[in-house]
């Protein structure tokens, strides 16, 4: 056990306890904006990273990941607390909660590996439009100035970090210019025209929405998109700490956490999240390896807010823009063009799909269920190419080639020329396989049909399980078979 | 005589011309073994970790990276292996280095202008200043 805890814990106090500060210091920016994002207060989203972060630190299944509040989570809430509110979406993120837990019982992880690269891609992407996207309102068309601190946010979290990387750039920009406004008191809109900020603990409260079958009915959805996105954030954000850590993870421990973290998070006020995959890059690059950073990024997070949170509302909003639109090309993957090049036109065809569900549906869920229903489909369209040669010896060949079952049934059975009479046939599967029920059908149907006009016919070549299959279901093999009628 | 040789690589061409020169500072001694030691970069782990299937898929990927300086080094028959760092190319070359208790350490240089060298930062410069060991640096 204390083994175990120096392991988890306390085997890299002075990385953590480091890291744990250059995250806590890049979250308030984004905790904020992302509760801006969602339409809800900002402590709903600094509660949220507070929360998340801390009770990710004890239950999560992956060390030195970050969790909190998410675009892609905010995104997803905005209809239900425009139409409803921000109870229910406390109602929802506890309702996420129940559902990732009883994802990781049932060990949803492991269905990670059928979600293709494309899908991936397009989700990020499409994530990085939407979290762009959502920042236009806040800039565009309202004041010269507010261009101009947009633009001096973005100069300084791109050049100063190439001289000066400490200190979280994004946290240069809020501090200095901050300063600016207030001291220049220029005419720009603030956090605090957006909302409040508390200066105290976040505490117990039961969501204050009817408990009926309809409050359920308008949440379920909305849970579940949570879910299923925060799910998939998390697992993707763990692959990428397994890889710069060169460690492995608990997969299905850490949507569990996920879940628990969510739960106890709409209790206490603050909306679902889920890992973020920059905040994730940052402590490991800043030494961050233990549980210990997690839980330090979250205390750090609420202190600051606790003392600062009267300077918090006098930030600019086109500085919180500037930054988020450094966190949209962060996000967004440059690599995609190449992608788009060199990848199967099909994957290309999922990546571009993927995004345009997402832009126009406003839902990533959606277009990353679309992405892998239409990766299956051309899966299913590409496996099923069966070819069959004909040959013409002693006997008349047929040498099939490629995977015989429901969805390539209608190909092999064209493939065959009936009108034939008396004569010697040998079907050679040796280059295929029978997969299902359906495939037995079509050799039952090849074979029965070549007989009613007399013809000798003998399936050779078989593999092991396609003779097991054969062996169950096949008719053919039995003396009075006849021609299924169907 | 150099026992331990660490060659840095970055699976460029300049990395088999580093090479090269490793076999020929391993060659004159038996008892010499080359590590060779590639970064995957954390800078790039988002962009590795998103374009590869698993994380075999990744490691494949990038032992073969390696694999023309394997082949450089292997055609010399000089003892090596290779091991693979996870971290940010200048510092994890070093600790690995200084930690290890290398001989002498052999890296290629890009051979950036200045203004590369500002944008991109020199992992070999680096490298010079902060190894406790010889460094040669490969042109």
């Amino acid at each position: 056990m204390l083994v175990k805890l120096k392991k988890e814990w306390f085997f890299n106090i002075k990385g953590d306890a480091l890291a744990g500060l250059v995250v806590a210091l890049a979250l308030i920016p984004e905790a904020i904006a992302f509760s801006i994002i969602a339409g809800v207060d900002p402590m709903v989203g600094l509660y949220a990273s507070f929360l998340i972060a801390v009770i990710i630190a004890f239950v999560g299944g992956r060390p030195g990941m970050i969790s909190g509040a998410t675009g892609a989570m905010a995104l997803l809430m905005v209809p239900l607390v425009q139409d409803h509110g921000v109870e229910y979406l406390l109602a929802a993120t506890i309702l996420t909660g129940v559902i990732q837990v009883l994802f990781g019982v049932f060990k949803v992880a492991k269905v990670m590996k059928f979600i293709p690269r494309a899908v991936m891609i397009g989700f990020v992407n499409a994530l990085a439009i939407l979290i762009f996207m959502a920042q236009v309102p806040h800039f565009l068309g309202i004041n010269n100035i507010t261009y101009i601190f947009v633009a001096i946010t973005l100069i300084i979290v791109y050049l100063v970090p190439r001289f000066f990387k400490s200190i979280p750039a994004p946290l240069i920009a809020l501090v200095f210019l901050t300063g600016a406004a207030i001291f220049g008191g220029f005419e720009l809109r603030t956090v605090g025209d957006l909302g409040t900020i508390t200066q105290s603990l976040p505490s117990f409260l039961i969501p204050n929405v009817p408990f009926t079958i309809e409050t359920f009915m308008i949440v379920l959805p909305f849970s579940l998109a949570l879910a299923i996105v925060g799910l998939l954030e998390s697992l993707l954000t763990a692959n990428i700490v397994d890889d710069m850590t060169g460690t492995g993870s608990d997969k299905n421990k850490e949507s569990r956490g996920q879940g628990i973290a969510n739960f106890v998070t709409g209790f206490f006020g603050g909306m679902a999240g889920c890992a973020m995959i920059g905040q994730a890059i940052i402590n490991v690059k800043s030494g961050g390896r233990g549980r210990l950073s997690s839980l330090l990024a979250g205390v750090y997070l609420m202190f600051l807010i606790i003392v600062l949170g009267e300077w918090v509302v006098q930030i600019p909003m086109p500085v919180l823009v500037g930054i988020m639109i450094m966190v949209a090309i962060g996000t967004f993957d440059w690599s995609s063009f190449n992608y788009l090049k060199k990848a199967p036109l099909s994957d290309s065809v999922v990546m571009v799909a993927v995004v345009a569900i997402v832009v126009y549906t406003h839902d990533l869920s959606q277009g990353v269920i679309a992405g892998v229903v239409l990766s299956a489909i051309f899966f299913v369209a590409k496996i099923s190419k069966i070819k069959v040669e004909k040959k013409l010896l002693e006997s008349t060949q047929y040498l099939v080639q490629g995977q015989l079952f429901f969805a390539s049934v209608d190909d092999f059975l064209d493939k065959f020329d009936f009108e034939v009479e008396d004569k010697d046939i040998v079907i050679d599967f040796t280059d295929a396989h029978i997969w299902d029920d359906s495939g037995v059908g079509a050799v039952d149907r090849v074979v029965l049909k070549f007989r009613e006009n007399r013809n000798k016919v003998e399936v050779v070549g078989l593999d092991t399980g396609s003779e097991k299959l054969v062996n169950q279901l096949a008719i053919f093999n039995s003396d009075n078979a006849k021609l299924p009628t169907h | 005589m150099y026992n331990k040789i660490l060659l840095a690589v970055d699976g460029s061409d300049h990395s088999v011309r580093a090479a090269k020169e490793a076999v020929k500072v391993a060659e004159a001694n038996r008892e010499a073994q080359i590590t060779i030691v590639y970064v995957a970069d954390h800078a790039n782990a988002k962009n590795d970790v998103l374009h590869s299937g698993s994380s075999a898929e990744l490691d494949l990927q990038r032992r073969k990276k390696v694999q023309p300086v394997e082949e450089a080094i292997a055609n010399a028959n000089i003892k090596y292996r290779v091991e693979i760092l996870h971290g940010t190319p200048g510092p994890a070359i070093v600790e690995y280095a200084n930690e290890e208790h290398f001989d002498i350490l052999v890296i290629g240089s890009r051979g950036l202008n200045s203004l590369q060298e500002m944008v991109l930062g020199s992992v070999s410069h680096k490298v010079v200043k902060r190894a406790n060991c010889p460094v040669l640096i490969v042109k």
